[in-house]
C-alpha cells in the first residue's frame, strides 16, 4: 500500500489486533467448518453456492444409480467429488476470513472482567460494596484503584489516573484519564494502574466497548453491504440464464439428435455459472473488516467499510492530522539596532522557564542555530498569565520577557504605532503567513520578534495530491482564523478549508456535502463532534474520545490517529475493486470452459464440432472433467487474493481500470485456456478419463 | 470479397452514423420540449391535440404514470388493430375482396406491430386489404415507433435529473415525435421514393400482357410511403411478401441505399439525442462507437461469409465467385451483407435478400446480432435503452474495479438497477431459447418445418429470436401461419417488447430519483477507447454465453458440415 509504507510522522505502528498469518489453527478450524457449511441452510443465502450443491447431491445420486446398475461409474463419481470440492473451497474460503476475526474475538472475550467491582453504595461516607460486573447498572458509581480492572464502560466523575489499554489498543504504554473534558470516558477491561478514580457506569453488561468489539470483529451481525447485496442479484441473474441455457439444451439436444448426459449437463451448468465470486463473495467482505482490524480500525458494520470506498470528501482536522498542533519558533527577527544573536540571546534566556511545547521549541531553535545557556543562578520565572500576557525569566535585576506583541510594546513603553517600522513590518508577515508574532524585550527594551509556526507534517502534501488522484476532495477543518487557516491550507495542499469552525458548522459543512449527493469521512474524538460523526458516511472516533463520540462514529481508531482515515478509504477501495476483480475474471472464463465442454457435449453425434476443441483437449471425458477440475481449483487459488485484496494504487480510474481489465479480464479469458489444457494433460496421463 | 465491396460497406455505414448526427441533435431538442423550425406549421396542430385530449404538457410523470400510460397506449392499439385485421372484409376499402383474418393470425399480427415487430406470417398482398394496410398496420409503423422514442426519452431525463419524480409525459412525447419527426421526415424520403420509382396508388392492382402474351396482375398500394416509414420507424414489414427485394419496394441502388441509411440513422440520433438531453456528448459517442463498431464488424462477418465462393458448388468447378443464392442480382453481396447487419443490427427486419439461403455463419452473423438485444443500433429507441442497460451492467461487472460504487452518468449503480436490469435482459434467453426448445421436440411446432437437421434448428432459432427482438426478420423455410407459431411468436413479441421495456422505465424511475453526481478523477471514465472497448467485450460475451451452445447446434455445425460434405465430394 503506498500510503501504509509512507511515513507518518511520529506516528508509531503498535501491536495490531490481529496475527498476521493463515496460523495452522485456523486453518484447521476452517476446515471443519467447511463441511458443517455444506448445510444446505447455511448456503440459501448465496444461491451461486447452493446451487452447486443441488448438483453435487443430483451428480452423486446418479452416481450411485450407476454403481447400483453396474454400468460405468468413475466418470461420474470423479465429477461428482469435485462438484462438492467446489462446494467445500467455497466454504473453506469464507471459514479462513471469519477464522482470523474470531480468533481475535477469543482474546479480548479472555480480557472480560471476572473480578468483582468496589460499587460504591453511599456517595457520602464512600462504603464499598462488591459486586460481580456484570451485576452493574447504569448510572451506578465504582471505585478503581490502582491495580484494579474497569469493570465496564464509565465516565469518570472523580479523580485522574493512567490507565493501561492495551487490552483494548495493543499500546502497552498507559494514557491519562481525568474527570471532566474529553479524556473522561474509560473503558471496561482496561486496567488502572497508578492512582484512582471514581467512575460513573455508562453501559450495561452486555452492552459495552467491548462486547460491541466482539460482536464486531466476530461477524455476528454481518449484513451484507450495498454493492455486495447488488452482486449477490447480478450473480443471481446470471445463474437463471444459464439454467436457461442448459435446460432448453436439451430440448436443442434432442431436434440434433444428441443424447446429453445429466450428468454432463450439470457439469455445464456448474462451469458456466459464476462459482468464483460466488464462492469468495463472502470471503472479500469479511477480510475487508480484517484488513481494518489489522491498522487498528473497529468497523461497527461492513457498509461502513464499504462506504469507506465511495467517499468523495474527507474532513481533517488541522490540529494532529495536517498540524502537528504545536506552534513552534522557526527564527527570530532582531528589532531595528539589535545584534542578531543578542536578540537570540534574550528570546532564549526569555524562554528557559517555558516548559510549553513553544517555549521547548525556541530552547529546540537557540540550540539549532549553537546557542546553549543555563538559566543564571537564582533566577526566577515569571509564568504566563491572562493578564500580563507575557512571561520569561528574571535574575540579578535582569529581566527578559516574551509575549503577546502589543503586552511586550505596552511594558516596553511604546504604544503600538510607535514601534518600529522595520519590526512592525515583520510582525505583518508573520502573521500574513498564517504564524504566531511573539514579542521579545530585554530590560523592557524591545529586542526582536519570534516567529512560531503551525508546522504541517511532512509528507502529508504528497498524500493530499494521492487522495486528489483518488477522486477525493481534502477539506480541513480549523478554529484558526481564516488567514492563518488559508496559508496552511495552501502549504498543505488541500482542496478546501473551513476555518474558525465550530461543531454546528462541521455539521452543516458535512450536510451541505452530502446534499450533492457525496458521501464524507471524518475523524473525531471530542463530545462536540458526536453529532458531526454520527451524520458522516464514515465517522471513524478516536479510541481515546468522549464517550459520546466513540458511540456516535461507525468506526473506532484504537490507535487514535487521525491519519488513519486515509487508511479506511483504502481498505474500503480495495475491498470493492476484489469484489470486481473477481467477478470480472469468473465471468471472462466461460469462454475457454465453452470451448471445452461444447466440442465434448456434442462430437459423438456431431463430429464436426469436433473443430471446435481449438485446445486439442484429449477426448470428451476428460474435457468435461478437466473444466469441473479447473473450476473448482481456481477458487481455491484465488483465496490468497480474496482474503489479502487486489491492490490499490493512487493512479486515477482511468488507469486502475486499465491495469485491472488487463489483469483480470484479459487474463480470465485467457487463464483457463491454459489451465484446462494443463490439466487435461494431467487427467489423460493418469487415465482419470 | 474486393475493395469496392469493402467501400461499399464503409460508405454505406458512415452515411448512417453522419446523418444520425444532425438528426440526434434535432430529436433531442423535440424531446426537450424546445421550439424547432416546424413550430409554426405544427404547434397549433400540437397544442390542439393536447386540449382536445385533456394532457398538460408541463405536469410530467412518474416512471409508473409512464408506464401505464405506455401500456394503456399499446392495448389500445392492440385492440383496435386486432378488431380491424379480423373484420377487413365488412370495412371499406378492400377492394380486393379479402376476407378476415382467422384469430391466431389477428392476434400475431396485432401483436408484432404493435410492439414495432412487423413479423409477418402471411403473404400481404394476398391477405390484407389497403385498409388494413393504410389504417392499420401503416399507422402502427409511426405509432409503435414513437412510443420507442417515447421510452428513450424518458430514460434520458432519469439520467438528466436530480432527485426528480417525473420522467417528462409519455402523451407528450409521443404526439411531438410523430409531429416533428417521423411525419416529417417520412414525407421527405416517401417523395423521394416516388420520384425514384416506387409505385404509390390506392388501387388495387394494374393488369400486364406480358411478352408471351399470358396476362400478369400486379399487386399495387401506396408503397413509397409504406417504404419510407417501414424503414425509418425500424418496422420493416413488407407490403409485399418478398419486402424490399420486391422491385416496387426497392426498385434500384439508390433506394437501397436509402433504405439502409433511413433504417438506423434515427437509432443513432436516439443516441446523440441522449447526450444531448444528458449534457454528455463525449459519452453518447462512446455509445455511437459501440455500436457502429459492432454493426461494421457484423456487415464485415456477413460479406466475407457471402462473398466467397458457395463451397458445394466450387467443388463442382461451377462459376460461383460468389453465393448469390438468395441475394437480387440488382444488389449483390455487399449491399446485401451490409443490408442484413443493419436490418438484424436494428431490429428493423426488412430484407432486400433471404437470410435463410445465406452461408451458414452469414445466416449464423445475422441471428447473432438480433440476439445481441437488438442494440446495434437497435429500434428507434429501444436500441437505446438496450444499450444502456448493458451498459449499466459493464459499468458495474468492471466498474466495481475502480473501488468506488459504480456510477453512470452521475447515477450510482445499486442493487434495485442490477436487479431490473437482470430482469429485463432474462427476457431474451428465456423467450428465446425456451420457445425453441419446446419447438425443437414438439410436434405441432415441427409440422411447420421444411428443414431437418441444424438448419431446421436454425429457422426455428431465427424466428423466435426475432420475435422477442422485435425484429421481424424471418428465415424462410418455416411455415408460421399456424395456431402455434402465431401463439408463441406473438407471446415472445410481447415478452421482449413489454417485458423489457417496464423494468427499464422502473430503472429510469429509480435512477432520476437518485441525486447527480459529478465526475472525479476516481470516477470510472465512460467516455474513452476503454470503456467502449469493455461494453464491447460484455455484449459480445453476454451474448455469447447465453447463445453459444443453440448456435453451436445450428449455423456453426452446419458450417463445419458443409466445409466436411465439401471436402468428401
Amino acid at each position: 500500500m503506498t500510503f501504509a509504507s509512507a511515513p507518518t510522522g511520529d506516528h508509531r505502528r503498535k501491536a495490531s489486533m490481529l496475527s498476521d498469518s493463515f496460523s495452522g489453527a485456523i486453518l484447521g478450524r476452517a476446515v471443519g467448518e467447511a463441511f458443517v457449511k455444506l448445510d444446505p441452510r447455511k448456503l440459501t443465502g448465496n444461491p451461486v453456492i447452493f446451487a452447486t450443491e443441488i448438483v453435487a447431491i443430483l451428480a452423486t445420486a446418479s452416481t450411485a444409480l450407476a454403481v447400483r446398475d453396474h454400468a460405468g461409474w468413475g466418470f461420474a463419481l470423479q465429477i461428482a467429488l469435485w462438484l462438492w470440492a467446489t462446494v467445500l473451497f467455497a466454504n473453506f474460503a469464507e471459514s479462513v476470513a471469519e477464522g482470523r476475526g474470531k480468533a481475535a474475538a477469543d482474546s479480548l472475550r479472555a480480557t472480560r472482567v471476572t473480578t468483582k467491582a468496589k460499587l460504591i453504595v453511599d456517595p457520602k461516607t464512600g462504603t464499598i460494596l462488591p459486586t460481580p460486573a456484570h451485576k452493574l447498572g447504569v448510572g451506578e458509581i465504582v471505585l478503581v484503584e490502582a491495580g484494579d480492572v474497569v469493570p465496564a464502560d464509565g465516565e469518570i466523575i472523580e479523580g485522574v489516573a493512567s490507565v493501561n489499554e492495551a487490552a483494548i489498543t495493543g499500546e502497552s504504554a498507559p494514557v491519562i484519564r481525568e474527570s471532566g473534558g474529553d479524556r473522561s470516558a474509560v473503558t471496561g477491561g482496561t486496567t488502572v494502574v497508578s492512582d484512582w478514580i471514581k467512575v460513573r457506569i455508562t453501559s450495561e453488561a452486555g452492552n459495552t466497548f467491548l462486547d460491541r468489539m466482539i460482536a464486531m470483529v466476530e461477524g455476528a451481525d454481518r449484513r451484507k453491504t450495498p454493492n455486495e447485496v447488488a452482486l449477490a442479484v447480478l450473480l443471481a441473474g446470471l445463474t437463471l440464464i444459464f439454467l436457461i441455457a442448459v435446460v432448453t439444451l436439451l430440448g436443442l439436444g434432442a431436434f440434433s439428435g444428441v443424447t446429453l448426459d445429466p450428468m454432463v449437463l450439470g457439469a455445464l451448468f456448474i462451469c458456466l455459472i459464476p462459482t468464483t465470486i460466488g464462492g469468495l463473495l463472502s470471503a472479500v467482505g469479511i477480510a475487508g473488516m480484517d484488513r481494518l482490524l489489522k491498522v487498528n480500525v473497529l468497523a461497527t458494520s461492513g457498509r461502513a467499510v464499504e462506504a469507506a470506498g465511495d467517499v468523495d470528501t474527507l474532513l481533517l482536522d488541522k490540529t494532529g492530522t495536517i498540524t502537528f498542533g504545536n506552534r513552534m519558533a522557526t527564527e527570530v527577527i532582531p528589532a531595528p539596532g539589535v545584534r542578531p544573536e543578542a536578540a537570540l540571546r534574550a528570546t532564549l534566556l526569555a524562554s528557559l522557564g517555558d516548559e510549553t511545547p513553544e517555549g521547548r521549541s525556541i530552547v529546540e531553535l537557540a540550540r539549532n542555530q549553537g546557542l546553549v545557556l543555563e538559566a543564571p543562578a537564582g533566577a526566577t520565572v515569571i509564568p504566563f498569565s491572562a493578564t500580563t500576557r507575557q512571561s520569561g525569566l528574571e535574575a540579578g535585576g535582569e529581566t527578559w520577557r516574551k509575549g503577546a506583541v502589543d503586552a511586550v510594546l505596552k511594558s516596553s513603553g511604546l504604544a503600538p504605532q510607535e514601534a518600529p517600522a522595520e519590526f512592525s513590518a515583520a510582525v505583518d508577515r508573520i502573521a500574513r503567513s498564517g504564524g504566531t508574532p511573539l514579542a521579545v524585550s530585554e530590560n523592557g527594551v524591545l529586542v526582536g520578534v519570534i516567529h512560531l509556526k503551525d508546522v504541517v507534517k511532512p509528507n502529508v502534501k504528497e498524500r493530499f495530491a494521492d487522495l486528489r488522484r483518488m477522486g477525493l476532495r481534502t477539506v480541513m477543518i480549523t478554529g484558526d482564523n481564516p488567514v492563518t487557516a488559508a496559508a496552511i491550507a495552501s502549504e498543505a495542499g488541500v482542496d478546501d478549508f473551513l476555518a474558525e469552525a465550530t461543531p454546528e458548522d462541521k455539521l452543516r459543512l458535512i450536510r451541505e456535502e452530502q446534499g450533492k449527493g457525496r458521501l464524507v469521512a471524518m475523524c473525531g474524538d471530542g463530545a462536540n463532534d458526536a453529532p458531526a460523526l454520527a451524520q458522516a458516511d464514515v465517522g471513524v472516533a478516536m479510541q481515546t474520545g468522549a464517550q459520546a463520540a466513540r458511540e456516535a462514529g461507525n468506526m473506532v481508531d484504537l490507535d487514535s490517529d487521525p491519519t488513519k482515515v486515509i487508511e479506511i478509504v483504502e481498505v474500503g477501495k480495495q475491498m470493492l475493486i476484489t469484489r470486481g476483480a473477481l467477478t470480472t475474471f469468473s465471468i471472462a472464463n466461460d469462454v475457454a470452459k465453452y470451448f471445452a465442454i461444447i466440442p465434448a457435449l456434442f462430437v459423438v453425434t456431431l463430429p464436426a464440432l469436433g473443430a471446435l476443441n481449438v485446445m486439442g483437449l484429449s477426448s470428451p471425458k476428460s474435457a468435461i472433467l478437466s473444466a469441473v477440475i479447473f473450476n473448482a481449483l481456481v477458487i481455491i487459488a484465488l483465496i490468497p487474493l480474496a482474503l489479502r485484496g487486489v491492490k490499490y494504487r493512487a493512479i486515477g480510474a482511468g488507469r486502475l481500470l486499465q491495469r485491472n481489465l488487463l489483469v483480470y479480464g484479459l487474463g480470465g479469458l485467457v487463464a483457463p485456456f491454459a489451465g484446462i489444457k494443463l490439466i487435461d494433460l494431467g487427467v489423460s496421463a493418469l487415465g482419470l478419463a | 470479397m474486393n475493395g469496392s465491396g469493402w467501400a461499399e460497406i464503409a460508405l454505406t455505414i458512415g452515411l448512417t452514423v453522419a446523418l444520425g448526427w444532425p438528426l440526434g441533435l434535432y430529436l433531442g431538442r423535440v424531446w426537450a420540449g424546445e421550439r424547432t423550425w416546424l413550430d409554426t406549421v405544427l404547434g397549433p396542430v400540437e397544442r390542439g391535440l393536447y386540449a382536445a385530449c385533456g394532457v398538460k404538457p408541463e405536469k410530467g410523470q412518474t416512471w409508473l404514470a409512464y408506464a401505464m400510460s405506455f401500456l394503456a397506449f399499446s392495448i389500445a392499439s392492440f385492440v383496435v388493430l386486432y378488431l380491424i385485421l379480423r373484420f377487413q372484409d365488412r370495412l371499406p376499402l378492400n377492394p380486393q375482396g379479402f376476407p378476415g383474418l382467422s384469430p391466431d393470425l389477428a392476434f400475431n399480427t396485432a401483436v408484432s406491430f404493435v410492439s414495432n415487430t412487423n413479423w409477418q406470417s402471411y403473404v400481404p398482398e394476398t391477405t390484407v386489404s389497403t385498409f388494413s394496410q393504410m389504417a392499420g398496420l401503416t399507422s402502427h409503423n409511426f405509432l409503435s415507433a414513437a412510443a420507442g422514442m417515447a421510452l428513450a426519452a424518458a430514460v434520458a431525463r432519469a439520467f438528466a435529473g436530480n432527485r426528480s419524480e417525473s420522467l417528462g409525459d409519455f402523451w407528450v412525447d409521443l404526439t411531438r415525435i410523430s409531429l416533428y419527426v417521423l411525419a416529417p421526415i417520412s414525407l421527405v424520403v416517401a417523395t423521394a421514393y416516388m420520384a425514384l420509382g416506387e409505385p404509390q396508388s390506392l388501387l388495387a392492382h394494374v393488369t400486364a400482357r406480358t411478352v408471351e402474351g399470358a396476362r400478369q396482375t400486379i399487386a399495387l398500394y401506396p408503397t413509397a410511403s409504406q417504404e419510407a416509414i417501414k424503414q425509418l420507424g425500424t418496422n420493416g414489414g413488407g407490403i409485399f411478401n418478398a419486402n424490399s427485394a420486391h422491385p416496387f419496394e426497392n426498385p434500384n441502388a439508390i433506394t437501397n441505399l436509402i433504405e439502409i441509411v433511413s433504417m438506423n440513422a434515427l437509432s443513432f440520433g436516439c443516441v446523440v439525442a441522449f447526450g444531448r438531453i444528458v449534457l454528455a456528448r463525449k459519452e453518447a459517442r462512446a455509445l455511437v462507437a459501440v455500436m457502429t463498431i459492432l454493426l461494421a464488424a457484423g456487415a464485415s462477418a456477413i460479406y466475407a461469409a457471402e462473398a466467397q465462393p458457395a463451397p458445394a458448388l466450387a467443388a463442382v468447378h461451377a462459376d460461383a465467385s460468389v453465393n448469390m443464392e438468395g441475394k437480387e442480382v440488382r444488389f449483390g453481396a455487399p449491399s446485401t451483407a451490409v443490408w442484413a447487419a443493419a436490418t438484424t443490427g436494428a431490429s428493423d427486419g426488412g430484407v432486400n435478400g433471404m437470410h435463410d439461403s445465406f452461408m451458414p455463419l452469414g445466416g449464423g452473423v445475422a441471428m447473432f446480432l438480433i440476439q445481441l438485444g437488438e442494440i446495434i443500433p437497435g429500434g428507434v429507441g429501444s436500441g437505446l435503452y438496450g444499450m444502456v442497460v448493458m451498459a449499466l451492467i459493464a459499468v458495474f461487472v468492471a466498474g466495481l474495479m475502480v473501488g468506488r460504487t459504480p456510477e453512470y452518468l452521475g447515477k450510482k449503480v445499486e442493487a434495485r438497477e442490477i436487479k431490473l436490469a437482470m430482469l429485463a435482459v432474462l427476457i431474451l434467453p428465456l423467450s428465446i431459447l425456451g420457445f425453441t426448445a419446446a419447438a425443437l421436440v414438439l410436434p405441432v411446432a415441427l409440422g411447420g418445418l421444411l428443414n431437418h437437421g441444424p438448419h431446421g434448428l436454425s429457422e426455428i432459432l431465427y424466428a423466435y429470436s426475432s420475435a422477442t427482438g422485435n425484429n421481424g426478420s424471418a428465415f424462410a423455410g418455416l411455415t408460421a401461419n399456424t395456431p402455434w407459431y402465431n401463439t408463441t411468436l406473438g407471446i415472445a413479441m410481447l415478452l421482449g417488447r413489454f417485458a423489457y421495456a417496464i423494468p427499464v422505465l422502473a430503472i429510469a424511475g429509480s435512477l432520476a430519483a437518485k441525486p447527480k453526481l459529478g465526475a472525479t478523477t476516481g470516477t470510472f471514465p465512460t467516455d474513452g477507447p476503454l470503456f467502449v472497448g469493455l461494453l464491447i467485450g460484455v455484449i459480445l460475451i453476454m451474448g455469447g454465453l447465453q447463445f453459444f451452445p443453440a448456435l453451436a447446434l445450428g449455423p456453426i455445425v452446419e458450417h463445419f458440415q458443409v466445409l466436411h460434405a465439401v471436402a468428401a465430394l
